[in-house]
């Protein structure tokens, strides 16, 4: 009866150790060298911009998700939270997504002369 | 025959409200006060904006004419618009939401009751700072400095090069400080929704209102941020001297602008219809005997519109030269949305078709808004077709649509919500007599107002001119507009009398005037200070329309004769109102309810949020006051005491 | 993965919330608002990489060419590398801080909440000595596009790390006195929701404003 809809979410006691928060501080640093290192050779032409750009995003990305996930405790937490973060996030990633579009990728398209609309 | 109907109050025992005084509504954090404050604050600002409209339409009903200035209808065409989006409209429904959302849940209050009084000071007092503008009028050679750059403010007409007085500053800062206070509010009822509900009510159980209140709060909390950085970033070119919009120093992007402000102002049109289609879709069921069409497609469509909502923002730009790309991507988005927006059409019909109809002036309304909003839609789905908009862009056309929906959608509606919730708000029944003159002259009014303007136009009338030629062939329309505006004011007149009457001498309303079926209509009417004297348990989508109504203990629906007490059913007899000696006089205290405490910081925080932002407009002020601006920073402090004070507060802990 | 139990005492989570969901509502709320700006942050994210490229004169965020002469960047890679560090491990703090008022250890807690906020503090430091050097070098906030997005969205997110580092000492205190016993130690967690979330922006602007050309 009540019970149908309280769902009550017993806590799982899934409380990491400070061991387990220092690992992932670590990874953080190491994470963040390699976003460095990935900007030199782009810096020193080991190779072209759009690879560094590459390398750091996903790099920055793997970084975001860490924090998120363990720093933030979304993974251990009810899905709710999850749901409450991610849809937004989605937002806000279309609105850089959507500018970025809109002022570079489809004005350089039409400067290149592609004419999409018609054959 | 025994009549095992109960109600939950005698109307003439008045139930306990909690305390009176003027004191007791400025530090209330009850809901429902909450929600009667927005309802009269945006109400008296929708007659404002009205005014506004009247003026505009006094100037354009004849050719060349000279009743004001163009500056000044510059500023009578911006605020019209800002005073209805965020100073009536938007606070109309939030009254709305404060006063309904938990009593259809069956809680108590919202879940954080000061957050709640707080979005309403900063409500009001940044609706103050807003008005004020047009007090600089009685400053000696100033003339007033209301907004005057459009709702939408494009830049580089609002930037400070072209743009130089305080009008623009008005606008940035006061519609900071509101759009804060929408932030905080849409949290809170989020946050109630999800959380508050009484126990069995799942999700698939709410009230298809409350659904709708929970999309629209997703899209405030969203898009509202958006709005904040494009006006942050305006804000600090005309006052700090960024150059984000300052197209001639620094090459910057008009466009810019234009998206940003889009992106928030294509959900904030959702954010103004979507409570308006939940409010209908409990109105028709109620006086259709019937319960709503496809809920749960109604549910699905309602989010799928919001979702959606977000991706068609640069149809208010098909004319700026995006690129064919973009255009088609934007005209598809635009013309998808009709699909979930059409399902809802049918399943109101689809609720009405045969059902026992009972024509309130409640009901009048929201089937007035169907057909409204409907032909609001066709005139949309033409502006989806991004070559056709070319020609309507910036012209009446675009009026006509976006009052069709504004008005025709979102104010019908929101009067068939006010007949229909005003005597659970106040006890009292509106004049239904009244009501229709209302409604008479509103319908037509409207329409007489804006169906002109289609075809003014598609001959090519611009929008936003003070006024126009003599041999256009716009004359005749504009004087019908004219005319059918003043019908409206007229209309609305005729429904501000009633509002202020029905409250101390309506007919006394009872719980469950309509027989209708969800949660608010189980408690009295105005409802005691703790809502519920116990939290009910939830079986179903109807709880009041479920069961044996001789039997069950439910409010019986039906027809209860307002001579006789008896509740009728198919013109048979089924049960008589009772109105046992209860408890409804008792307070909170006495039942061992506890509620939140009152507050005064609220109140105070919401001062210094408004000094905060408010005071920065001396910074374009020259001479003695432009010092004034560091008032900015005592409102810092300010707001950063009564943060302390009120976390610290005792009664409020955790 | 450890996840080795706190020890006894620790009763960090109250019994049974009784909410529709069973989570508190001040934690949903509060993911709520982090929700609510990340639209803010996107927007400003948004508006910088919109105008990134297109200043029309200096000075130039990063090395290059313009108009056929060589330039040099104004941003310092290697100061920011290392104000990225230390925002980085006062996110670690943050999180010890956390386990220890979960687990009752109420000193600990102190400093690690201090040096949390400490470190913060430092990330400012660098933040101001940066933005008084580039004024000296004649960027202000108008000079040109690349300065009106770069201020405004560092200097938001240095504002998010100020009020931080004030919520922070406030509960720094508030701990040492015995305010925050296990059973609230969400207003410990909320903080550290808050902190996280400004350090998690700064992943996303660091990349993007100083790495990336």
């Amino acid at each position: 009866m009540s019970s149908e809809t309280r769902e009550v979410i017993h806590d799982q006691h899934t409380h990491p150790s400070n061991k387990f928060y220092l690992y992932i501080g670590a990874l953080l640093i190491g994470l963040t060298v390699l976003e460095v290192f990935g900007y030199l050779g782009e810096v020193n032409d080991v190779y072209p911009a759009g690879t560094a750009a590459l390398i750091i995003g996903v790099l920055s990305a793997v970084k975001f998700i860490l924090v998120v996930m363990f720093y933030m405790h979304l993974k251990f937490d009810s899905k709710v939270f999850t749901g409450i973060f991610v849809f937004p996030a989605l937002l806000g990633t279309l609105v850089i997504v959507g500018l970025f579009m809109l002022f570079h990728v489809l004005p350089a398209l039409l400067n290149q002369g592609h004419d999409i609309c018609c054959p | 025959m025994a009549s095992t109907a109960t109600v939950a109050t005698a109307p003439h025992v008045a139930a306990h409200h909690g305390p009176t005084g003027l004191w007791s509504w400025v530090t209330t954090v009850d809901h429902k006060r909450i929600g009667i404050m927005y309802g009269v604050v945006s109400f008296i600002w929708f007659l404002v904006g009205g005014l506004e409209a009247l003026v505009v339409r006094a100037q354009l009903a004849v050719p060349n004419n000279d009743l004001v200035s163009a500056e000044f209808y510059n500023q009578l065409f911006t605020t019209h618009a800002v005073t209805m989006v965020f100073l009536a409209l938007m606070p109309l429904t939030a009254a709305f939401f404060n006063f309904l959302v938990p009593l259809q849940i069956g809680a108590r209050d919202v879940a954080f009751p000061r957050l709640n009084a707080l979005s309403f000071w900063v409500f009001f007092f940044g609706s103050l700072y807003l008005n004020s503008s047009f007090l600089l009028a009685l400053v000696p050679g100033v003339g007033p400095q209301a907004p005057n750059g459009g709702w939408f403010a494009y830049p580089p007409v609002t930037t400070l090069a072209y743009n130089p007085g305080l009008n623009m500053d008005f606008y940035v800062l006061g519609l900071q400080i509101i759009g804060l206070s929408s932030i905080i509010a849409s949290l809170n009822f989020i946050i109630t929704i999800i959380n508050l509900r009484a126990p069995g009510m799942r999700l698939m159980r709410m009230p298809i209102f409350t659904w709708m209140v929970l999309v629209t709060n997703v899209l405030i909390v969203t898009a509202l941020a958006v709005f904040t950085i494009a006006s942050t970033q305006l804000m600090f070119d005309r006052l700090f001297g960024s150059v984000f919009y300052d197209a001639a120093r620094s090459g910057a992007d008009p466009l810019l602008w234009q998206h940003l402000f889009w992106m928030f102002g294509h959900p904030e049109v959702y954010i103004l219809i979507l409570p308006i289609m939940g409010m209908v879709s409990e109105v028709l069921p109620t006086f259709s005997r019937k319960p709503l069409f496809g809920y749960n497609v109604m549910v699905f469509s309602g989010i799928l519109i919001g979702w959606l909502g977000w991706g068609v923002w640069s149809h208010h730009m098909f004319a700026v030269g995006l690129g064919p790309i973009a255009d088609t991507f934007f005209a598809l988005g635009t013309m998808l949305i009709a699909i979930p927006t059409g399902i809802k059409i049918f399943n109101w019909l689809g609720t009405m078709w045969g059902g026992a109809i009972r024509f309130t002036t409640a009901m009048l309304f929201a089937v007035a808004f169907i057909g409204m909003f409907t032909i609001g839609g066709i005139s949309g789905v033409m502006h989806s077709v991004a070559p056709a908009d070319l020609q309507q862009t910036d012209t009446y056309f675009v009026v006509a649509h976006l009052h069709y929906v504004f008005f025709g959608g979102t104010v019908i509606g929101l009067w068939s919500g006010m007949y229909y919730w005003y005597p659970k708000v106040f006890g009292r029944l509106l004049d239904e007599k009244l009501g229709l003159v209302h409604f008479w002259m509103t319908l037509v009014g409207m329409n007489l107002t804006f169906f002109p303007m289609h075809f003014l136009g598609l001959y090519g009338m611009p929008r936003r001119i003070f006024t126009y030629a003599d041999n256009m062939g716009f004359n005749e329309m504009n004087m019908l507009a004219t005319i059918g505006s003043f019908m409206i004011g007229l209309g609305t007149l005729v429904f501000a009398f009633n509002l202020f009457t029905a409250w101390k001498r309506g007919k006394i309303a009872g719980p469950n005037p309509w027989g209708a079926a969800t949660l608010e209509w189980s408690i009295p009417s105005p409802p005691p200070e703790y809502n519920f004297r116990e939290l009910p348990v939830v079986r179903s989508r109807m709880p009041l329309w479920e069961g044996d109504p001789t039997k069950e203990g439910g409010i019986p629906h039906g027809r209860r004769d307002e001579d006789t007490d008896d509740v009728t059913l198919g013109g048979a007899k089924v049960a008589t109102m009772e109105y046992p000696d209860d408890e409804s006089k008792m307070s909170a205290h006495d039942l061992g309810i506890h509620l939140p405490p009152p507050s005064y910081w609220p109140i105070v925080l919401a001062l210094g949020i408004t000094m905060v932002f408010g005071m920065l407009i001396f910074r374009n002020v020259d001479g003695a006051l432009h010092n004034l601006w560091m008032g900015s920073i005592a409102g810092i402090l300010l707001t950063v005491y009564s943060i302390y004070r009120w976390a610290f507060e005792p009664g409020h802990g955790h | 993965m450890d996840h080795s139990h706190a020890m006894a005492g620790h009763a960090a989570h109250p019994a049974h919330i009784d909410t529709s969901t069973g989570l508190d509502s001040r934690k949903m709320a509060f993911w709520g608002f982090i929700g609510s700006e990340c639209l803010l942050f996107g927007s400003l994210i948004g508006t910088y990489m919109a105008y990134k490229g297109k200043s029309i004169n200096g000075p130039y965020p990063h090395p290059g060419i313009v108009d056929g002469k060589e330039v040099e960047g104004i941003l310092n890679i290697p100061l920011t590398t290392a104000s990225t560090f230390i925002l980085l491990m006062s996110s670690v703090a943050m999180v010890l801080a956390l386990n220890y008022t979960q687990r009752g250890e109420r000193s600990r807690a102190f400093t690690w909440l201090l040096l949390t906020a400490f470190l913060g503090s430092i990330f400012l430091g660098c933040q101001v000595y940066e933005f008084t050097h580039f004024v000296h070098e004649g960027l202000g906030l108008g000079t040109n596009l690349f300065s009106s997005s770069f201020y405004l969205l560092t200097g938001f997110h240095g504002a998010h790390v100020t009020v931080g580092v004030i919520y922070l000492i406030t509960l720094a205190f508030l701990v040492r006195a015995g305010k925050i016993p296990p059973e609230k130690a969400l207003n410990v967690e909320i903080a550290g929701l808050y902190w996280h979330f400004v350090d998690v922006i700064w992943i996303v602007i660091f990349p993007l404003v100083y790495l990336i050309k």
